[in-house]
């Protein structure tokens, strides 16, 4: 029974979110008590709907960019042309960890404007990081007998990257992107601060109208989406890792 | 004679060549939230004092673009950005008309992109160098002080950012302080109660899994929907226990935000605990049982201290996590370093964002550098008794 209980769980979340996301009035009566003075207790501002549709497709595409430039830098970094750049790469990641989302975000401002834009530059380039640390310690730590037998094989340099060296790196770097998502959900909260439509909206008109219904419908919105997504990308990784012969933990 | 160029030296000079002759060194504004005016290097500094920073500019940058010696490179770097500093503050000053006390200077995208460039050449230097912990540390309190040194002889002063600060010097040190307790109480709660647990998840295996998912799934929480969270239950809290309010909690401010940063910190404290012990060898624990060394013997004079760089990871993960988390505790009347990002936010005044943004970084950077550094000698010790 304990195989299929963390399933029917998952399953269950997944259900209850997507109710609750496509009518939310159905659950107005269990938010009700939250609320003060007869405010609204579903958020009225917007429909939930949209903004997770548009919080959803902000993450989608700043991950996307992360994840093109992170593995095209990390395999630049490990081929002989670019070995130079490899020891500052790694400084570099670990200086870059030490900036917080918000000064990120708060940063990008006066480059670009309110809005999308600075969610988007924020969420990619804070993503970059897991995702090329991952593909870094993926690529510069791959069995040195499999590598030799690609190259005995008369390989080339493209055939062994394409064919071997990354399928063999997929499930680490699958891992980097599961990271680069779940805080790239969460920092897209706090670019409603600078006029971003994401759910983060929703929490904040929660705080400013001192309304625990809305901040409490925001946040389990984006955590459960945030759970869901990281189980999801976790099975992937496991997947891919078994097709690799890694064998998961 | 062939010339050979540095790769990284290729990417500096063309950042310094965009920065110094393209980008505007600083932006003039008549008071602080219109839109600014660029000015170049040229522009915003008297002709000597231009053609000098320029001067060195590009001389740093032929030295980093071609193969020079280490010793050289170190020196182009300082020199370059000690140039820029100072003079940024002189930029302030020359563009400011005398007496007028509404117009605002700022550093624009040419000088910021020129530190850039030259941090880069110093980080290169640096990690070839391949400095000791202890050097690393020396080299991080030379930068500070000298940080230091600029903001107290007032040479920034001109600045838009330190006019911010000027008219709010109390209330940014009252948050600063803020901002520090809440991200090193948070830690100390999660030291406190997570390496107990941790020590008990390494003993009990049946709590292992369970603990650590329940706290993986706290992390994955968003940290502003976090903090949203924790309102309610505090707020009752303190309407329906006797004395919590009298002690400071309350569903806004400090409490909650609080309690969401020790939550965030104890999956990696807890996780690093575990980790660390596991990884004890099993020739260590043989050898302490076999001298007769009771558990608790054991696991102070044996376990503890071998898992101990280990656990010290998941504290530096923790810290740097949480300097930077604590911003976002302004949004819930938490206090620290957000309260002035996100009012510069609000008042669309880049510079009250810079004020609040550029400590946080500063503190975050430090933190690493320095439990990075501690990490790497309590390792290399433990290495130098085992041999």
């Amino acid at each position: 029974m304990k195989a299929w209980l963390p399933a029917l769980l998952r399953m269950a979340v997944l259900l209850l979110l997507a109710v609750f996301i496509i009518s939310p009035n159905w659950f107005e009566p269990l938010l009700k008590p939250l609320t003060e003075n007869g405010a609204p207790a579903i958020y009225n501002q917007g429909s939930l709907l949209t903004l997770t549709l548009q919080h959803l497709r902000i993450v989608l595409m700043a991950t996307v960019a992360a994840t093109i430039v992170a593995v095209a830098l990390a395999i630049l970094v490990t081929r002989p042309a670019g070995a130079e750049f490899l020891p500052l790469s790694r400084s570099l990641v670990n200086i870059g960890q030490t900036f917080p989302p918000v000064a990120v975000l708060a940063l990008a401002v006066p480059a670009v404007g309110f809005g999308e834009k600075p969610t988007l530059i924020a969420l990619f380039l804070y993503g970059l990081l897991p995702i090329f640390e991952n593909a870094l310690t993926a690529l510069t730590t791959l069995p040195g007998n499999v590598m030799e037998a690609a190259r005995g094989a008369g390989m080339t340099g493209w055939q062994r990257l394409m064919k071997v060296e990354l399928p063999l790196s997929a499930p680490v770097i699958l891992g980097g992107i599961r990271l680069s998502v779940v805080i790239s959900l969460a920092t897209a909260t706090i670019g409603s601060t600078v006029a971003a439509k994401t759910l983060g909206e929703v929490i904040i008109a929660g705080l400013i109208s001192n309304n625990l219904a809305f901040v409490l419908q925001g946040g389990l919105i984006v955590a459960a989406l945030a759970v869901l997504i990281y189980d999801g990308l976790s099975a992937i990784e496991r997947y891919a890792a078994r097709r690799m012969g890694q064998g998961a933990e | 004679m062939t010339i050979r160029l540095d790769k990284l030296g290729v990417v500096i000079a063309a950042i310094v060549a965009y920065a110094a002759f393209l980008a505007p060194f600083a932006t003039f504004r008549a008071n602080r939230i219109v839109p600014g005016q660029a000015r170049s290097i040229l522009e915003a500094l008297p002709s000597t004092l231009g053609m000098l920073l320029l001067a060195i500019v590009i001389a740093a940058a032929i030295v980093a673009l071609l193969r020079t010696p280490l010793v050289l490179r170190l020196i182009a770097g300082v020199v370059a950005l000690v140039a820029l500093s100072v003079l940024i503050g002189v930029a302030g000053g020359f563009l400011t008309p005398a007496g007028n006390t509404f117009a605002r200077v700022s550093p624009a995208s040419g000088f910021w992109l020129l530190i850039f460039a030259f941090t880069l050449l110093l980080a290169d230097v640096l990690t070839r160098l391949n400095l000791s912990p202890g050097a690393r540390v020396g080299v991080l309190v030379l930068a500070a002080l000298a940080i230091a040194a600029l903001l107290v002889s007032g040479r920034w002063d001109s600045l838009s950012i330190l006019k911010e600060y000027a008219s709010r010097a109390d209330s940014f040190w009252a948050e600063a302080s803020k901002h520090v307790t809440l991200a090193l109480g948070s830690l100390a709660g999660a030291v406190i109660v997570g390496i107990p647990l941790g020590i008990l998840c390494h003993r009990v295996e049946k709590l292992r899994a369970g603990v650590l998912n329940v706290l993986n799934i706290i992390q994955t929480i968003p940290s502003i929907a976090l903090f949203g969270l924790l309102i309610a239950p505090l707020g009752w809290v303190a309407v329906h226990v006797p004395g919590a309010a009298a002690v400071g909690i309350r569903g806004i401010g400090t409490a909650p935000a609080f309690v969401a940063l020790f939550l965030y910190s104890l999956l990696p404290v807890v996780a690093n605990t575990v980790v660390g012990l596991a990884g004890v060898p099993r020739a260590a624990n043989d050898a302490a049982r076999g001298m007769g060394m009771t558990d608790r013997q054991r696991l102070f004079d044996v376990e503890f201290p071998l898992a101990f760089p280990v656990i010290l990871t998941g504290i530096r993960i923790v810290l740097v996590q949480n300097i930077g988390l604590a911003t976002i505790a302004a949004l819930i009347g938490g206090g620290g370093f957000g309260v002035f990002v996100f009012q510069g936010v609000g008042q669309t005044a880049m510079d009250l964002v810079l004020l609040g943004a550029l400590p946080t970084v500063a503190l975050a950077f430090a933190a690493a550098i320095i439990l990075d550094a501690v990490i790497e000698m309590t390792a290399t010790k433990r290495r130098v008794e085992t041999a």
